[in-house]
């Protein structure tokens, strides 16, 4: 396997225990309380979801940007990567519509342990999507110019990560009532 | 490594400190004061905190992995060079952090190393403030240092090997920072989320660990132990790599086994995930709960006990020369032999309800971690000075260091075990309040560890002095002063830059010693047949 994929792996595998841990502190604590199902009825599930879409989507125009790397096709690449880019900064936008209005609402991370793992678990994973945006910029800016095309592939496979730890806490968070 | 060794002193300072409070309550402790009960829980925690992670760790892994992996694979350097520098930048900075933490408001933090709430997320119980909070923002930039530098270790083994290099060919210290490496990548994690959780708690108010809100104390300590209990194999392991390496170097025989011994660290690695709540016997855990855990606390014993004896099966019939590393390998067999027998006491979880929290435990922690943490160290850097600094130590002064330390610590500890059967709990500033704590003989045995420890720390001068004055006046290294087979001795002393003009080519593996027929009794893996 090429060094920098092989790297990239290893980055996401340890990031998947940090999320693991967490998430799996949150499934005991949903087991033990029931109290967290009425919390959780306070999430706004299609907000959730529209996110959940938009992530997705963000994905897909990453992978067509590897194709175009593949290819060799630098602007290609780097203008998919800038939806990929778009489609991250719409999804913390929402996010951040989202979370003001709950706080309005009351719902603050200190309320209650549902609250405090809500805000934790999504704050990390969104601080998760604002490096992968950041990064992405770098990677693009020099795709465009054709160099360092390999890393158009490894940015993809960050964000495929930031993806599916999405889709574990989409149902956790907001669907599990 | 220097680095880390400064922080050894500071690390070792505090246990002085300590120490004479527990001998001579209420005394003026040269060099600090007066110790208040305040400043023993900070003294206590970052000793604890800082030879773990600031000096067990960057020693044992960082600077030793970062030296030894492209010498003795035959790389010309790690593949990623610019995230190692960032790796030991963070690093630095996470050292810089917890001296801060010393100084802002509250004083250093005082919830012990392991951290447990609410003495360490409510200020009212540990009595320190932001200290604390300090304290996790300098553990947090510790990870994210190594998980870094971890990603270059394993990228650069598994890709950065010299043509011929087999797997079966890596020298065991490789494997097995390699193996350390992957278990702690493995088992921080839910660690890091609990840092984050807990200085949530501290700083924004969230319930993580707090029971009157729906919280629970007892999660941390299942993600403190999920990690702490690997971690406790992470610095194992590469220090059981620089005994074998020695060993087999100075008994002139091929490491009994090899194969297996990689093997059953891997087994290591994967068990020591499982046997975590053996620190929670006392927490009001299931009983049946209890059971499983003492069940795989005690088969983990097993493979450990295994690496012991292949290693003495090694030495068996060799022609040992008895040099300053030797020495230290050799230590570092007795000391852990017993540190591994004294666990098995207390992963019994009958036994050790009665022991848990004594200073029986204390002396088991430490008859492990020292022999790993400091002997492994002192083995290691006596074993490969003369390639990294191309002249050699002196070997009196090694040697006098060594039964210095060796007793000292020995005679530090024993007598805790004792006084742990007896009652004496940890953590417990003055025991002249307990009058059945503190017969004559059970003052005298803690005076006696205390004065062990400062002729103890007294000889890590004859280190210094040895150490700094070689490094000038060092009678020169050769190539190979050890004959020894592994790649790193096939280039210059020190390595020059890019570390050999023309990368090796390895023909076999590395413990090819005293083979029959052949006139040498060393057959360095880059000569050919
Ligand atoms: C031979 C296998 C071992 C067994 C069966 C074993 C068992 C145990 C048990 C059951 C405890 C909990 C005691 C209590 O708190 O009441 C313990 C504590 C501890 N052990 Fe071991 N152990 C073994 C090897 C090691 C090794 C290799 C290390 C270090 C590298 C180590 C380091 C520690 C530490 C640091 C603690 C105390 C932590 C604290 O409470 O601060 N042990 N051991
Ligand atoms: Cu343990």
């Amino acid at each position: 396997m090429p060094t920098g994929r092989l790297a990239v792996w290893w980055i996401i595998a340890s990031e998947i225990v940090i999320f693991g841990g967490l998430l799996a502190s949150y499934v005991m604590y949903r087991l033990a309380h029931d109290a967290f199902a009425e919390q959780a009825a306070h999430t706004n599930t299609w907000i959730g979801a529209f996110n959940t879409f938009v992530l997705l989507t963000s994905s897909l125009s990453a992978v067509l940007a590897h194709q175009a790397a593949d290819a060799g096709d630098g602007p290609k690449a780097a203008r998919l990567l800038q939806y990929t880019m778009g489609g991250g900064l719409i999804f913390i936008t929402v996010k951040a519509f989202e979370w003001t209005s709950e706080i309005q609402h009351g719902f603050t991370i200190a309320s209650n342990t549902f609250w405090s793992f809500y805000y934790t678990a999504a704050g990390i994973h969104a601080a998760h999507v604002i490096a992968g945006v950041v990064i992405m910029g770098f990677v693009a800016n020099t795709a465009r110019r054709n160099l360092e095309l390999q890393r158009v592939e490894l940015i993809g496979l960050y964000w495929h990560f930031v993806d599916i730890v999405w889709i574990f806490l989409f149902p956790l968070l907001y669907i599990a009532k | 490594m220097f680095t880390g060794m400064a922080l050894a002193i500071v690390g070792g300072f505090f246990s002085y400190v300590f120490r004479m409070q527990m001998a001579f309550p209420g005394m003026n402790v040269p060099g600090w004061g007066l110790v208040t009960p305040a400043d023993y829980n900070m003294l206590v925690t970052n000793h604890g905190a800082i030879m773990i992670f600031w000096v067990a760790m960057p020693v044992l892994i960082a600077a030793f992995g970062n030296y030894l992996i492209p010498l003795m694979i035959g790389a010309d350097d790690m593949v990623f060079p610019k995230i190692n520098r960032l790796s030991y930048q963070i690093f630095l900075l996470s050292a810089v952090v917890l001296f801060v933490s010393f100084f802002v408001d509250g004083g250093g933090s005082a919830g012990a190393w392991t951290m447990y709430p609410p003495l360490m997320s409510k200020d009212e119980y540990s009595l320190t403030g932001t200290g604390s909070s300090v304290f996790l923002v300098a553990i947090a930039l510790e990870f994210v240092a190594f998980l870094l530098g971890g990603i270059n270790f394993v990228t650069t083994a598994m890709n950065a090997r010299a043509p011929g290099m087999r797997y079966q060919d890596i020298p065991i210290v490789v494997w097995m920072i390699v193996i350390a490496t992957v278990v702690f990548m493995a088992s921080v994690g839910p660690l890091v989320a609990g840092a984050i959780m807990m200085l949530f708690d501290q700083q924004l108010g969230t319930a993580f660990f707090d029971p009157n809100r729906g919280g629970d104390p007892i999660l941390w300590q299942h993600l403190f132990w999920f990690f702490g209990h690997p971690e406790v194999y992470v610095v194992l392991l590469p220090a059981t790599g620089i005994t074998a390496e020695i060993i087999t170097v100075f008994s002139r025989k091929k490491l009994f086994a090899y194969m297996t011994v990689v093997n059953t660290a891997i087994a290591t690695g994967i068990l020591s995930f499982l046997v975590w709540a053996h620190h929670q016997f006392v927490a009001g855990i299931d009983p049946r709960m209890a059971n499983i855990f003492t069940v795989t606390t005690l088969i983990i014993s097993i493979p450990v006990a295994e690496m012991m004896f292949v290693y003495i099966a090694t030495l068996y019939g060799g022609s040992i020369t008895l040099a300053t590393p030797m020495l230290w390998a050799l230590g570092f067999i007795f000391t852990f032999l017993i540190g591994g027998v004294t666990g098995i006491f207390l992963g019994a979880s009958g036994a050790d309800i009665y022991l848990h929290d004594t200073y029986f435990v204390l002396a088991h922690f430490h008859y492990t971690f020292f022999p790993i943490a400091i002997i492994g160290a002192f083995a290691g850097i006596t074993f490969w000075f003369p390639k990294m600094f191309g002249r050699h130590m002196n070997e009196t002064l090694g040697k006098i260091h060594f039964w210095g330390t060796f007793f000292g610590f020995n005679e530090l500890f024993i007598p805790l075990f004792i006084t742990g059967v007896l009652g004496d709990h940890r953590r417990i500033f003055d025991y002249s309040n307990f009058p059945e704590l503190t017969t004559p003989m059970m003052d005298g045995m803690r005076q006696f560890a205390t004065i062990s420890l400062i002729v103890m720390l007294g000889f890590q001068l004859v280190f210094l002095y040895n150490f700094l004055t070689s490094l000038v006046w060092g009678r020169k290294a050769e190539k190979n002063p050890w004959l020894a087979n592994t790649l790193e001795w096939t280039t210059d002393s020190p390595p020059p830059h890019g570390n050999w003009p023309e990368l090796p080519t390895v023909y076999r593996g590395p413990y090819e010693y005293s083979v029959p027929d052949r006139k040498d009794d060393f057959w360095p893996q880059n000569v050919p047949s």
